[in-house]
């Protein structure tokens, strides 16, 4: 950071926590920028001359006469076209190493879309993926998390979902993700798509927690550059959360605020939605869609940070092991996209409500029939039958690793309701068995 | 309030987040309404603690920018809405900016529109003539708003007794021109618009007295009407975790409740789920008078990305805004999405003023402020002697989905109906997920409910609804035995009984949101379902087995499904009910 004549230069820190250091500063302006030693800072607290900075890279080091230089500005991002392929550290400087050219500085963090301009989401996102398409369909505009135990391969499902979605741009937020991960994402996306979808802003978990803070702002501010200003139609990775919302716990804590559920700050809530909210429809067709990732511990959804989320997002995707064929699928029993409504049946074909809410049904008669045969109760011939049904469900449909058409799955579930059951079990419109039933 | 007159003026001494303390440099009164004039423009706070010379103050946007010195301008005055025709159909933010009129796609810091349209005639007809004396509330004349009659009323901040001087003939105006001139007691003049304003957080009382409520509020939905009911004026609560169904049971009761006008305040929810509002609404038809819905209703929209502090203010202009409607005598029903992000802004706030804490770190008088707040809807005799009322339900979020936190507790108090929604319930797509044995209508026990339900729907219609929530509880019971004892550990009557709590289940609390028909069950066709559902609990039935029995019982679940889907007393129901009468007389014994 190069300092700018005009710019006032204070060396004399009156108080340093472990991620925050005080100095008296005349004419700061709140959330504003500074630098302490070359650190990054940001204004978080001011009283009277009395200033309060927390510093992203933490304060191992610092000395009491350290150099504080403020830039004059709340954090920016040179935004621009030259970012397509590239990925970046949680300031916004290329990992590369190149130089930006051609890109305009934008306030990140910026103010929030009007309500009322809002489109309502209306266009399916395909993944091939039948967990999700078939029964959690995504819609563009849509902000749904993976809720996932640490050791599911929730990455490698993110990653196979960007490369088969039709998007303009995917914009990866990686906070405190292990750097063969990085590099994982990196080839993948490079091998898949090349250089022009892709960006990343990167925070490993070599780098500093609180420097994650910065990753959501520096994201969606860059997607709605694409979004907004292009009109592209732009994917944001967000992965993990879990670890986003410790270091807001990490920061509050040292703010002495007074902490709530789970020793989490009591705006968690809002903290949240101002990132996920960021999701949207623009009128000009341009849109904005969220998946991230919540990692669970011991699959507790109570804990306040999967609870939070699901209060925000739309719907939630549970991995599972399926161990019937072990492999992962998205648990049909936990997982719900709340704006499926908006497209099935109507972007895709008619029977789709029917026949998606049909095996679902059966799937949990197969899982009674299942903890029957475990308790030692005699099986009838229905408890066989669906959990054949059941098991071919898993293997040819769900499995994260099917790739297919909705109608292929469609089709496909017809096929398995016709060997192994009857219509009457099955229970689904006329007009549509009329059509499907061909046997 | 305009911009311009100001009583004091101060400067920022402290920033953290949204909290901010001014050094004021003459008088200043609790939440009196500031400006902070930023980058040339004015950023509405309101002061929640005076501490000496401090004003500690709430910013309703961003403080971005903000620095230490910056000028802040106080007003002296409350925040306050502007209430007058003009008020349906539109959507505002918390602090009644109309939405629409704001300009781009992005809400810019410091935008701030009117609420109500200055240019738009409205036909006025008086009601009052030269020499009527009258009253704050009380009706002077109307105009007639989508089919509404709003009542132009005496401003509500007048005290005492005036004499009418003069009002306008029946004609065409605009909200601002002076319809009447009044005189007070001591002869001083006072010219009244189309338009008030009035202080958000101070109750609107213009009215003789609150009555307790007595007359059936119809939603349409059968566990509320028939199991767990609402009256007019009355209150309810909705707590259940994330993806229970608390909003789209509360869109259910916006579009289809028997209300006269509807005020929905999404209160720190998903942008989306406002813009659901703002598409369905105006496409949809009112069931009862055929208008679209969106003439009956207002919006107030401050989402979970838009400031904290004006969340907060966001439920009392809507509250305020339900108030003047019952001035009017109409039958206002006001919805709030979720009051526990309320709560949570209160909280928010609370922790920065570094105030004691309460339970889960909420604000010690979280109890007393939302009782203070309920408390505020009502049934109420006007001085006219119409009547009028605000009906209050509002959704309870609780953290983890664990009944056992503040704001459920709190909200319990005071709420009359608890409408808990259950995970399992939610997770078994039985909707409307309300749990039918944990909530409660307390004004099932009014003898006013029992006497307007004698006379109204059924002589016998309380012992009727007693009766099938006894099945529904015993049907629980048997169910845990079965499953301890297997199937043919316990006897078929076990089964049987079982089968008829399902079958309460299936016919009378699950409702299909979606369907056409099944949302929305009118009065008379509940009592006839219940009546028909009683027949089959009070039966007796011969089955040789327990499977006989589940499969007489599903198929008796069929059908009268189907019944629900069909248009009442429509030839394909008498067809289905026919269906029904043929099982059941071969399995019930004489
Ligand atoms: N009556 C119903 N009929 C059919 N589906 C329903 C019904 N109620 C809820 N659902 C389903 O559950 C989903 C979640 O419902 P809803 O958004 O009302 O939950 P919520 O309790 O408001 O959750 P949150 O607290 O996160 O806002 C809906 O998108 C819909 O799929
Ligand atoms: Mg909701």
């Amino acid at each position: 950071m190069e300092t700018k004549s005009f710019q006032k230069i204070y060396c004399k820190l009156t108080n340093i926590t472990k991620a925050t250091c005080d100095l008296m500063a005349a004419g700061v302006s709140y959330e504003e920028m500074a630098y302490v030693q070359g650190r990054a800072a940001q204004v978080v607290k001011i009283n009277g001359d009395l200033v309060t900075l927390q510093v992203f890279a933490g304060t191992e080091g610092l000395s009491t006469d350290s150099e504080v230089v403020f830039t004059g500005s709340s954090p920016t991002l040179e935004i621009g076209d030259h970012m397509a392929g590239r990925f970046f550290n949680a300031y916004g400087k290329p990992i590369d190493g190149l130089p930006i050219r051609e890109a305009k500085p934008v306030e990140v963090g910026g103010p929030s879309v009007n309500p009322v301009r809002r489109i309502q989401p209306n266009q399916l996102i395909n993944t091939g993926i039948a967990g999700i398409d078939l029964n959690n369909t995504l819609v563009s505009g849509q902000k749904i998390p993976f809720f996932a135990d640490p050791d599911q391969p929730y990455n490698e499902v993110l990653a196979l979902i960007a490369l088969r979605a039709k998007v303009d741009k995917i914009i990866l937020g990686g906070m405190g993700l292990t750097w063969d991960d990085y590099l994982f994402f990196k080839h993948s996306f490079e091998q898949g798509y090349g250089h022009s979808k892709i960006i990343g802003f990167i925070n490993t978990t070599d780098d500093s927690p609180v420097e994650r803070l910065l990753i959501p702002d520096m994201v969606l501010s860059t997607a709605e550059y694409f979004a907004y200003e292009k009109n592209e139609k732009v994917l944001v990775l967000l992965t993990d959360m879990t670890l986003y919302a410790n270091a807001l716990s990490i920061v509050s804590n040292r703010m002495d605020q007074i902490p709530s559920k789970d020793s989490m700050p009591g705006s968690l809530y809002s903290d949240l939605a101002r990132i996920y909210e960021k999701a949207v429809q623009f009128p000009d067709g341009g849109n904005i869609t969220i998946l991230a990732v919540t990692t669970l511990s011991g699959g507790d959804i109570t804990h306040a940070i999967p609870d939070n989320t699901g209060y925000i997002t739309e719907g939630q995707l549970f991995l599972r092991k399926a161990t019937e064929i072990g492999k992962v699928i998205i648990d049909p029993f936990r997982s719900l996209s709340r704006l499926k409504q908006l497209v099935i049946g109507k972007s895709t074909r008619a029977d789709h409500p029917q026949v998606m809410n049909a095996a679902i049904r059966i799937y949990a008669d197969a899982a009674n029939s299942k903890t029957k045969m475990e308790n030692g109760f005699e099986l009838t011939d229905y408890d066989e039958r669906v959990l054949k049904f059941a098991d071919d469900y898993s293997r040819e449909i769900l499995a994260i690793d099917v790739n297919l058409e909705i109608d292929q799955m469609l089709d496909k579930t017809w096929d398995l309701f016709m060997t192994y059951l009857t219509k009457d079990e099955v229970a689904i419109k006329k007009e549509f068995t009329d059509l499907y039933w061909t046997n | 309030m305009e911009q311009g007159k100001y009583t004091c003026k101060g400067e920022i001494t402290a920033i953290v987040s949204n909290m901010v303390i001014v050094k004021a440099f003459g008088p200043l009164s609790q939440n009196e309404i500031c400006y902070f004039v930023h980058d040339g423009k004015h950023i509405m706070g309101e002061v929640i603690r005076i501490s000496g010379d401090k004003a500690y103050t709430q910013v309703f946007e961003s403080t971005r920018g903000f620095k230490a010195g910056m000028e802040v301008l106080f007003t002296g005055q409350m925040l306050e809405v502007y209430l007058g025709p003009g008020m349906l159909t539109k959507n505002f933010d918390g602090l009644q900016n109309d939405l629409n009129k704001m300009s781009g796609i992005f809400l810019e810091r410091g935008a701030r529109t009117y609420p109500l349209d200055t240019d738009k005639e409205w036909a006025f007809e008086p009601l009052v003539v030269p020499g009527a004396e009258v009253t704050a509330g009380t009706w002077l004349g109307e105009v007639d708003e989508f089919g509404t009659p709003h009542k132009i009323m005496v401003p509500f901040r007048l005290k005492g007794t005036y004499k009418v001087l003069s009002i306008v003939s029946k004609g065409n105006y605009i909200i601002s021109d002076t319809i009447a001139v009044l005189a007070a007691p001591n002869g001083t003049e006072v010219k009244v618009t189309m338009v008030q304003t009035w202080p958000v957080k101070i109750p609107i009382t213009c009215y003789k007295e609150k009555i307790r409520p007595s007359i059936l509020f119809e939603t349409g939905i059968r566990v509320i009407d028939t199991m767990n009911p609402i009256l007019e004026g009355g209150t309810g609560f909705i707590p259940g975790p994330f993806g229970s169904g608390k909003t789209v049971l509360q869109h259910a009761l916006g579009k289809q409740a028997a209300a006269e006008v509807v005020i929905v305040a999404a209160c720190g929810e998903r942008a989306n789920e406002v813009v659901e509002l703002f598409t369905e609404f105006p496409e949809l038809d009112d069931p009862r008078t055929g208008k679209k819905l969106i003439e009956r209703t207002v919006i107030v929209a401050n989402t979970s990305n838009m400031p904290v502090a004006s969340r907060e203010a966001s439920v009392y202009t809507a509250m305020t805004i339900a108030e003047y409607f019952r001035a009017m005598g109409l039958r206002t029903l006001l919805l709030a999405d979720s009051t526990s992000r309320w709560a949570q802004a209160l909280r928010e706030m609370s922790n920065r003023l570094e105030e004691l804490p309460g339970p889960d770190a909420y604000p010690m008088d979280l109890s007393a402020i939302i009782s203070n707040y309920y408390a505020r809807s009502g049934y109420t005799l006007l001085d006219n002697n119409e009547k009028g009322s605000v009906t209050f339900i509002g959704t309870v979020s609780p953290a983890g989905g664990n009944l056992l936190e503040p704001v459920t507790e709190s909200t319990k108090k005071v709420a009359r109906c608890f409408f808990a929604l259950s995970q399992d319930r939610a997770d078994s797509k039985r909707y409307p997920a309300i749990d039918p044995l944990d909530s409660y209508s307390k004004y099932l026990e009014y003898p006013e409910f029992d006497a307007f339900a004698k006379k109204n729907i059924a002589e016998n219609w309380l012992e009727e609804v007693e009766y099938m929530k006894n099945a529904m509880v015993r049907g629980r019971e048997v169910y845990e035995q079965i499953n301890i004892l297997g199937d043919d550990g316990v006897p078929v009557d076990y089964h049987v009984i079982f089968w008829k709590s399902e079958l309460i289940d299936f016919v009378i609390l699950q409702q299909d949101a979606f369907d056409p028909i099944d949302s929305n069950t009118s009065i008379p066709r509940q009592k006839y379902m219940v009546e028909k559902v009683n027949q089959i609990l009070r039966a007796q039935f011969s089955f040789d087995d327990f499977e006989e029995a589940r499969l007489f019982f599903k198929r008796g679940i069929y059908i009268l499904k189907q019944m629900n889907y069909s248009e009442f007393e429509s030839e394909q129901f008498r067809e289905f009910e026919r269906e029904l009468a043929e099982i059941i007389n071969e399995k019930v014994m004489a």
